[in-house]
């Protein structure tokens, strides 16, 4: 008869807690960013439609002047909204890889090795954020087209990146919550498609806070969006001006992304049961 | 520090009164089980009988309602991490990520088990080799075959040298060669490492092929339970574990397993081609 096998000895990161959290991280972003770029037909086919609104909605709604955008353009003032826009329409369709890999039972695998929940899930939010790179790129590219003023310092490129990767991790792990919560596609989409355009239009994306109602603006106080269209639109644009502070705004996508984390790490494991 | 062991070096799997509640159904009903080290033991039983609950609950994937269960020798609800320390697990559908290659899936469980870079590789070879797949590591397993696609995901699963192997239908929808490979490795692993296993199946043949001990769930509870042979000798000199099977279950006709299990099932069968 058989006895328990000898143990044997577990890799030398399992001694410090934080380390094996910050390799488990890194092994499962790794692996998201592998499949990305192996196949970045989605970056791109998502980037159709930011381009549409820059190049005929923003042009068009140019001509207008009926919004007061301060010193710039209202071209230019969309600009980083648009990038915001496109940054929330990627990631929030986040979820449904997971639903997919839940219906593979990629996620019971995941969840039955040591990897801790919030490991995985941060693992996951930071590639979803590095993914929001290539949408800065493409914005970045039609406004060179476009030629509206762009500000090229490195501290504004570097900020811009971080605003955009900070606020596509945490809308995709936003979209991985509700991904936890509805379990199937046909749900996913349904309120997927019912989440969008409320956080967009409750934001200072395309129209400053001054112009919306009471109503409107408080919901847009809280609305993570407007923190990353305030970062980008101090950052990105010639002349253009934040509401906030970098620091405000920067603080406060952080405090919501530690608590989306900390949410998504505990229903993740609902979705192998 | 590792928490203290709750049982001995006897039992690899030892459940008590092992129950499990959805809503008014109870999918396992006060199961009282053991597994020695070392042995192959098959759960059997028609669709709804309870095994994959049963299998997650093992696994941690999912918290008993009543009862205790110990794996490797630690408690399921009071140390569940070091259970997946010494755990690998073979879910029902196939669980290897088609976008990337058969190395990188190696590589990322190897990495979630905090495997130094040197073991890592080691191990990684050392898999690839056992299980037939070193000349197809760099493809993306999605154009592996459903047999390599197992035999992938066992190598997966014994990366770390697991005390216990859980395999869920390992064998459901493959060709009668891949399946015999997959028995073949199966058995391989045990004499090599000496590792326990538990295995459900619907396979009587590879029930009685592989399992030294066998138990048949029906409506959550164990009918019968003990080695194949005496199972089929119980009921008649020349038995087979078909009637086995028949006489534990055959008495009522059971619609179960859910709609979700189907279309598991189905999607399995659909990615074997």
């Amino acid at each position: 008869m058989f006895s328990r096998p000898e143990e044997r000895p577990v890799g030398w990161v399992e001694r410090w807690p934080a380390l094996k959290f910050t390799t488990d991280s890194a092994a499962i972003a790794d692996a998201e960013l592998i499949k990305i770029f192996r196949d970045p037909t989605e970056l791109f086919s998502r980037a159709v439609q930011p381009v549409l609104w820059l190049a005929v909605f923003g042009q068009v709604f140019s001509q207008i002047r009926g919004i007061p955008t301060g010193d710039v353009s209202y071209l230019a003032f969309m600009t980083p909204g648009i990038l915001a826009q496109s940054v929330l329409f990627s990631a929030i369709f986040y979820g449904l890889a997971v639903i997919w890999e839940r219906d593979l039972g990629i996620v019971h695998k995941l969840l039955v090795t040591p990897g801790s929940r919030g490991a995985l899930v941060l693992g996951k939010a930071i590639s979803a954020g590095l993914r929001g790179i290539v949408q800065a790129v493409i914005i970045y590219l039609v406004a060179l087209a476009l030629r509206i003023g762009i500000r090229w310092e490195f501290f504004a490129v570097a900020g811009v990146l971080s605003g955009v990767i900070l606020g596509s991790a945490i809308f995709s792990t936003f979209s991985l919550i509700i991904a936890c919560i509805v379990k199937t596609r046909e749900r996913f989409m349904g309120i997927g498609q019912v989440l969008t355009m409320p956080l967009f239009f409750a934001s200072n994306a395309i129209y400053p806070l001054e112009l919306m109602p009471d109503w409107l603006k408080s919901i847009a106080a809280v609305n993570p969006l407007t923190f990353l269209v305030d970062v980008l639109r101090g950052l990105m644009i010639e002349g253009g001006r934040s509401t906030h502070s970098l620091a405000v705004d920067f603080g406060v996508m952080a405090v919501v992304f530690l608590l989306l984390v900390s949410i998504a790490a505990r229903l993740y494991p609902t979705l192998a049961r | 520090m590792i928490p203290k062991r709750e049982s001995g070096d006897q039992f690899a799997i030892e459940t008590r009164q092992l129950t499990r509640s959805f809503g008014a159904v109870t999918a396992v009903k006060r199961v009282d089980l053991r597994v020695r080290y070392g042995t192959i033991f098959g759960l059997l039983g028609p669709n709804g009988a309870g095994k994959s609950t049963m299998i997650k609950m093992l696994t941690t994937l999912l918290n008993p309602t009543s009862g205790s269960a110990t794996v490797a020798g630690f408690d399921i609800l009071r140390s569940p991490r070091e259970i997946r320390k010494r755990i690998g697990y073979v879910p029902q559908m196939l669980s290897a990520d088609g976008g990337l290659t058969g190395r990188e899936n190696l590589s990322l469980s190897a990495k979630l088990y905090g495997m130094s870079a040197a073991q890592r590789s080691d191990r990684i070879r050392d898999a690839l080799e056992f299980m037939g797949l070193a000349e197809v590591a760099h493809k993306l397993v999605k154009t592996y075959s459903g047999g390599m696609i197992r035999r992938l995901e066992l190598g997966q699963a014994m990366l770390h040298r697991p005390s216990v192997l859980f395999l869920d239908e390992p064998t459901i929808g493959l060709d009668p060669m891949a399946r015999r490979t997959v028995w073949d490795r199966l058995l391989a692993l045990r004499k090599q490492y000496g590792m326990t296993a538990l295995i459900t199946t619907h396979d009587m043949e590879e029930a009685d092929h592989l399992c030294d001990e066998l138990a048949v769930l029906h409506l959550g509870e164990i009918a019968v339970m003990g080695e194949p042979s005496k199972l089929k000798a119980a009921v008649a000199p020349d038995a087979t574990l078909d009637d086995v099977f028949a006489q534990t279950c055959g008495g009522t006709i059971q619609e179960g397993g859910t709609y979700r299990d189907v279309q598991q099932t189905r999607r399995t069968a659909r990615r074997l081609g």
